[in-house]
């Protein structure tokens, strides 16, 4: 396997009215081609913002931190994301490497144009392909997707398909120009689970078929274990655990991953209460010294946690988390 | 629960017209078929079902926000009641006090450029409900206090706050009309689980408290499991299955509940490929096949599924299933 992606100390800021706020903070990974990551953590803790600095796609309110490095392993060499200015040169990475699926199904469709010619312009632009060629292709990925009647719905709105049809039409989209990176914002929160294991299974095969990489974006567990091969946890902009799918979720080491999976509904005991991290997520405006989640954490270890920054240590081989607790005041990790 | 139903939909159909008509019958897309149901007063319903499969077309039609084509909805409280195919334009004014919908999207739903407080303010002010300023204030504040919402929180404005906190705004702004009935469509979809937890906790306590009937629209079934008392699965328009929750989850009698719950997702990284996978071609709601709706799907059909489209039978207490062979597959 090859690298694909390099993320290091991506650090972005927003300008608000109310100052300047810290949605991303200090966040390094990489990816491997063929290999599926998964992105999880708490609403707001930045996951959207990050992937679309992968492409630098946040408005113009963002600032990037001055270390802030993005690494995409191309075949003609690496793409220095950061330093990518006018629209030629953001075409590499807009929809030819990278494809996004974007969280707001509404949003990514125009409304006054046709889901079809929408998909055939986008192939006109990335590929080769004729317009006949791109039209063949289209219908045929709406297909793939579970999209019944292809050739009607190419013709139809995005206000015409039901929520689950909107985020399919848009995951069709986003495989047609086949990108060496697919990043995949909550791609199947509107999907019935029998058609979201189709999809699921299309995206494996188009990693199986040409090594894609994918960034996957999910609050669903379940959808996490059963399609990534490593996972990484957000919590306030920063991240806070990061390690192989089965050891995230067998052995969490960072109290929050912890709090989430005991929040997750189950059916095994259906009268089980739901218990959700107490407390609430701190206001971006107002982030914790120390600590991002030492003002919910129910493992907090004294007053270090509410001072003193965790740093990423390792807990096990591949498995590694931002806490005090694996660290000993003499420093020994 | 014997309660009255406080929501009875008979024979409802919702057709949305499609562009396009050459020679013939005008296409349409059936979205919602000849359903029928009841919704108990005080039930916390659920409704799944395939994507596209008209849960969202339902819901609206309950609110009177989609184009009733056939059948009716009927809505009692034990105060007033309405028939929605023929509400007046008076009547339907005060059918939105009763009934409101959540929205699905925590962002796109609340206006950036109001405070929290006016958010929840407005639908007071819009019907008219409140005589003075200092009355509308009180029962914003109250229903903030419901919902969680701290007097500070009401002066600043939706983009300061988390996912959670716009959707405990938006179900704040949903109730503070005193509706009787809520339709939460998706509502903790957007939702990390530990949010959707609490917020569902919400919903849940709101509902004893204010004696709520809820219809609520998921497609993530351990969810429903822990919250409806009641479910309905939808196939391609119609009801394909009805019962309590637990029964439900212990003995599904049609084969595409079966094949919904064996696709849940297993928290466990090993388990993958478990699922039982559907074959067969996806129908379309602008040319449904003929006889079961799930015929071209189901691992089970016959010819008779072919030609015959099956009706909602009991099979047991509260439970009605539409399938031929439901009998013979529970043996
Ligand atoms: N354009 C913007 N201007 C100001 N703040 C923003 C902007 N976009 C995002 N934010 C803030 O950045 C933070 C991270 O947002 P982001 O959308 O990445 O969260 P997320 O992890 O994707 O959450 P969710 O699970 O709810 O989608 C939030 O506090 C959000 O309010
Ligand atoms: N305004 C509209 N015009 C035309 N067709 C529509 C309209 N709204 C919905 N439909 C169609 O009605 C059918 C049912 O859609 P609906 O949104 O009710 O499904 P759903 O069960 O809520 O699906 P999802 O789980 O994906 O949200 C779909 O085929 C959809 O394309
Ligand atoms: S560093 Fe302290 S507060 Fe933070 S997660 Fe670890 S124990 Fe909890
Ligand atoms: S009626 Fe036939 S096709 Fe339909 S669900 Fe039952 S067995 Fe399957
Ligand atoms: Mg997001
Ligand atoms: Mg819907």
């Amino acid at each position: 396997m090859s690298r694909l992606i390099d993320v290091e100390n991506l650090t972005l800021q927003f300008d608000t009215d109310e100052g300047r706020i810290t949605a991303v903070d200090n966040v390094s990974f990489s990816l491997e081609a063929g290999e599926v990551m998964g992105l999880v953590g708490e609403s707001g803790s930045g996951k959207s913002v990050t992937a679309k600095s992968l492409m630098k796609l946040n408005p113009r309110n963002a600032v990037y931190g001055p270390d802030t490095k993005i690494t995409l392993h191309l075949e003609d060499g690496p793409v220095d994301v950061m330093s990518l200015q006018n629209d030629t040169e953001m075409k590499i990475v807009r929809g030819g490497s990278i494809s996004l699926i974007f969280q707001e199904p509404m949003a990514s469709f125009a409304p006054a144009i046709s889901i079809g010619d929408q998909m055939v312009e986008q192939l006109l632009i990335h590929t080769d392909f004729s317009k006949a060629q791109s039209k063949e292709l289209s219908i045929e990925m709406l297909d793939r997707v579970g999209i019944s009647d292809a050739s009607t719905r190419f013709g139809q709105y995005a206000f015409e398909l039901s929520g689950g049809m909107r985020q399919r039409a848009m995951i069709a989209m986003a495989l047609s120009t086949k990108p060496k990176l697919l990043i995949a914002d909550e791609p199947t929160t509107a999907l019935d689970v029998t058609i979201q294991a189709q999809v699921i299974d299309l995206m494996k095969d188009l990693v199986d078929e040409f090594g894609m990489g994918i960034i996957f974006i999910t609050h669903d567990l379940g959808v996490i274990a059963q399609t990534a091969d490593k996972v990484a946890v957000m919590y306030l902009g920063k991240l806070v655990e990061q390690g192989t799918v089965r050891d995230v979720i067998r052995r969490p080491a960072h109290p929050y991953t912890r709090g989430l999976l005991a929040a997750l509904p189950t059916l095994d005991d259906i009268d089980a209460p739901l218990t959700p991290i107490p407390g609430d997520i701190p206001s971006p405006l107002e982030r914790p010294a120390g600590c991002v989640y030492s003002t919910r954490c129910q493992e907090i270890i004294g007053p270090r946690c509410s001072a003193e920054v965790p740093q990423f240590l390792s807990v096990d081989t591949d498995h590694s988390a931002a806490c005090h607790i694996y660290d000993t005041q003499e420093g020994a990790a | 629960m014997s309660q009255s139903p406080l929501i009875t939909a008979k024979g409802l159909s919702v057709h949305y017209a499609l562009r396009g008509g050459l020679i013939g019958p005008k296409p349409y897309v059936g979205a919602v078929e000849n359903v029928t149901i009841e919704i108990a007063a005080g039930s916390f319903f659920g409704l799944v079902g395939e994507s596209g499969s008209g849960k969202t077309t339902l819901g609206r039609a309950m609110l009177r926000a989609a184009p009733i084509s056939r059948g009716d909805v009927h809505f009692d409280d034990g105060e007033v009641s309405y028939s929605l195919k023929d509400l007046g334009k008076q009547d339907l004014k005060e059918y939105r006090k009763r009934a409101q919908l959540i929205f699905q999207d925590p962002y796109a739903a609340l206006s950036p450029r109001m405070t929290v407080r006016d958010i929840i303010a407005e639908p007071l002010e819009v019907m008219g409900l409140t005589s003075s300023r200092a009355e509308t204030d009180e029962r914003v504040r109250e229903i903030a206090a419901k919902c969680r919402l701290n007097v500070e929180h009401l002066r600043r404005f939706p983009h300061a706050f988390s996912g959670g906190q716009r959707q405990r705004i938006s179900i704040a702004r949903a109730l503070v009309s005193g509706p009787k009935f809520i339709v939460a469509d998706e509502s903790v979809a957007a939702l990390d689980v530990s949010i959707q937890a609490d917020v569902l906790n919400l919903l849940k306590s709101i509902q004893e408290d204010m004696g709520l009937t809820f219809l609520f629209i998921s497609h993530d079934l351990s969810v429903v499991a822990h919250v409806c008392d009641h479910v309905a699965v939808m196939y391609l328009g119609r009801i394909v299955e009805t019962a309590p929750t637990r029964t439900l989850f212990s003995n599904p009698r049609h084969p595409y509940t079966t094949a919904l719950l064996s696709a849940i997702p297993s928290l466990d990284p090993d388990d993958r490929g478990r699922a039982q996978k559907l074959e067969g071609e996806i129908p379309s709601p602008t040319n449904p096949p003929p006889g079961c709706k799930f015929q071209t799907r189901c691992p089970h059909a016959i010819d008779r599924c072919r030609v015959e489209e099956p009706t909602l039978e009991t099979a047991g207490t509260e439970h009605h299933v539409a399938c031929h062979r439901w009998q013979e597959l529970a043996g």
